[in-house]
């Protein structure tokens, strides 16, 4: 829903990194007694910040009657939660609409990003910082101005109850990876751009091949940033889905959970909510692991524009 | 349609590029390589020209017209004036909502911000194991939003919660944390916090950004470290804080996703209660369940002019406070 903070988050997290890769030597003035206090703290609060994980982890091998037991170790562990829950709802499609949802969110995004990016670093052109300022100004604007006229938009495209609407408006580019990729594409030389028109390279083929190959860690980083954005959305397929084999992961994760929820009139198979939960943990879990290194990449080299 | 062979190239090889600088419209000879240049350039742009007249610019305006009718999707929008407007004020379920909403924000914008300060300030010059804390830390960042309310709703149940029963190990006994209206604000924000990693990062990016020399210079003089936290550090990092404290306003303003799993689903625990009741679940139920979208869109649109309000104030004071690069203080 808003976007922007976690992205901008991401953008320092991977700044942080970077700037971590880097660090200089550090004076031995702190004691080592200090060194360890501040890693105790921090191993302390490391344990408060995994134990919901570990216990999530612990209650997905549960049965039934031991979720809530709140033991680390399972008494009886089965593997019986994640063999049913398979059958319990449609998970596997909803997995599989939020990957299609993402991939088509994330590749149209960095796609349509990237070229107005470019247009926006490399041409000179009346008006250039009053648009560029008023991408700015949108990355600002709140998405519940604009909710309800844009889902009136697709409902008269004919396009309520399908998946174009999750994905479709990243076509046209998202103010903040524009002005990201703006960034990253005035740290590129200049001359190679001049060079390659010398050589009678089109401005398409200036951007297609120059500019994207040298800018590949940012894209990729705008790219999984829009991934993660699309997996965790749930007010766009809740305004714009009904039939439940459309649903995302995060929509069928809520209506696992009105289902068993016996507060209201739910089974109380808490078991098969926790297993969902924690099945659709993973897929972000293993992006990050795996795209920590573009995260470094991308952003070391923004932070360099000086 | 070789606009750098029109430029000698000597000249434009070693030009340093500068953001908006206009340098090319002094020569007039250079009028024709500014056209093609203006048309390569919009079609660069067209995606987002096509993309902000379609999705922002005619929604904005359409918003504000329906905010001056009732339309319930079927036939037209009838205007009724400033009726929206009037009944809002009126409306208890809007001050309900928007109470809850500031004192949400209220509560957790500084919370987060000493929290992840604090953190930050501990990972900061960390010699080992900096990158595992950073990676715990930013994990519930990845956690999807709905799962993140679902695994919070099992350990804050009042009655077999983990957390009560670890608060009843020590003798203390727990309150009804999601459904007691005293208790579901502080809930909400020990749930965000848990996802704060994104602000621990923006602070570190800031503390390291902070040149070495200036403690170096300070800890000769004799300075405690409280008093180069307070002189060197807090205003070094105050940019970033205050970016922090706007973003983060803004988000909690507009938070939705954990509150609607909640509160906002059919039947859900206490969707009589008015203390779960957030100024966008609200905007929501509005909209998409009593299909009121003009009365919908007014209240988009005070939602926007509070948060664009709030921003300003943030700036204004912000401003004064925020020490920036190069300026001198008393």
């Amino acid at each position: 829903m808003s976007a922007i903070p976690v992205s901008q988050g991401a953008a320092a997290f991977g700044e942080a990194i970077a700037s971590a890769t880097v660090r200089t030597h550090e004076p031995r003035r702190r004691s080592r007694a200090a060194q360890l206090a501040r890693w105790v703290v921090l191993l302390g609060l490391a344990g408060l910040f995994l134990y919901p994980f570990a216990w999530l982890i612990s209650a997905s091998f549960k049965p039934r009657a031991e979720v809530f037991d709140n033991r680390l170790i399972p008494l009886n562990p089965t593997w019986s939660n994640y063999a049913k829950v398979w059958d319990v709802a449609p998970l596997l499609t909803w997995f599989g609409n939020s990957a299609l949802v993402a991939i088509l969110a994330a590749s149209s995004v960095t796609a349509s990003s990237a070229l107005v990016a470019f247009g926006f670093a490399y041409f000179r052109f009346p008006l250039r910082n009053a648009l560029f300022g008023l991408v700015l100004a949108t990355m600002m604007l709140p998405s519940m101005v604009t909710m309800i006229p844009v889902f009136l938009i697709w409902k008269d495209l004919g396009a309520l109850n399908t998946r174009l609407p999750l994905w479709g408006a990243n076509l046209f580019g998202s103010p903040f990876y524009i002005f990201l990729l703006r960034q990253f594409f005035l740290t590129l030389p200049r001359e190679l751009f001049d060079a390659a028109r010398i050589d009678g390279c089109s401005n398409f083929g200036v951007f297609r091949r120059i500019a994207v190959p040298m800018s590949k860690p940012a894209l990729i980083m705008v790219f999984v940033f829009e991934i993660q954005a699309s997996w965790d959305d749930l007010l766009k397929p809740l305004i714009y889905l009904r039939d439940v084999h459309l649903y995302t992961i995060p929509l069928g994760l809520n209506s696992l959970f009105v289902k068993f929820n016996p507060v209201a009139g739910g089974e109380g198979d808490f078991q098969y909510i926790v297993t969902a939960a924690l099945l659709s943990t993973i897929p972000m879990v293993v992006i990050f692991a795996v795209c920590q290194r573009y995260f470094v990449e991308g952003i070391a080299a923004t932070a360099r524009r000086g | 349609m070789t606009p750098a062979a029109t430029t000698p190239p000597a000249v434009s090889a070693r030009r340093p590029h500068h953001p908006g600088s206009h340098q090319d419209f002094v020569a007039g000879g250079r009028r024709r390589r500014h056209r093609s240049e203006t048309r390569a350039a919009l079609l660069f742009l067209s995606p987002w020209i096509v993309g902000f007249l379609v999705f922002t610019a005619v929604p904005m305006v359409w918003s504000l017209y329906l905010s001056f009718t009732e339309y319930g999707l079927v036939g037209r929008p009838v205007a009724v004036g400033l009726h929206n407007y009037q009944r809002m004020m009126t409306d208890p379920r809007v001050v309900t909502a928007l109470g809850n909403t500031f004192v949400y924000a209220a509560l957790y914008v500084p919370c987060a911000i000493i929290v992840s300060l604090g953190l930050a300030l501990l990972l900061h010059r960390l010699m080992r194991g900096a990158g595992f804390f950073r990676t715990v830390y930013y994990l519930p960042v990845m956690t999807p939003g709905v799962a993140v309310a679902v695994l919070f709703s099992l350990l804050l149940n009042g009655n077999f919660g983990l957390i009560n029963r670890a608060l009843a190990l020590i003798g203390i006994r727990g309150p009804q944390w999601l459904t007691d209206p005293a208790w579901i604000k502080p809930s909400i924000v020990v749930m965000s916090l848990w996802g704060l990693g994104g602000a621990i990062v923006i602070f570190l990016a800031a503390l390291s950004g902070v040149p070495r020399d200036l403690y170096e210079a300070a800890e000769m003089d004799g300075a405690s470290t409280w008093r180069r936290f307070r002189s060197i550090t807090l205003p070094m990092i105050s940019g970033a804080m205050f970016f922090q404290v706007i973003v983060l306003t803004i988000a909690a303003m507009q938070l939705f996703d954990k509150i609607f799993v909640l509160f906002g689903n059919p039947g859900a625990q206490t969707s009589a209660s008015d203390a779960s009741l957030f100024f966008v679940l609200y905007l929501f139920q509005q909209a998409f369940q009593q299909l009121k979208m003009g009365y919908a869109s007014a209240l988009a649109w005070l939602l926007f002019v509070i948060i664009v309000t709030i921003t300003a104030i943030q700036v204004k004071v912000g401003n004064r406070l925020v020490y920036y690069e190069g300026e001198t203080r008393p």
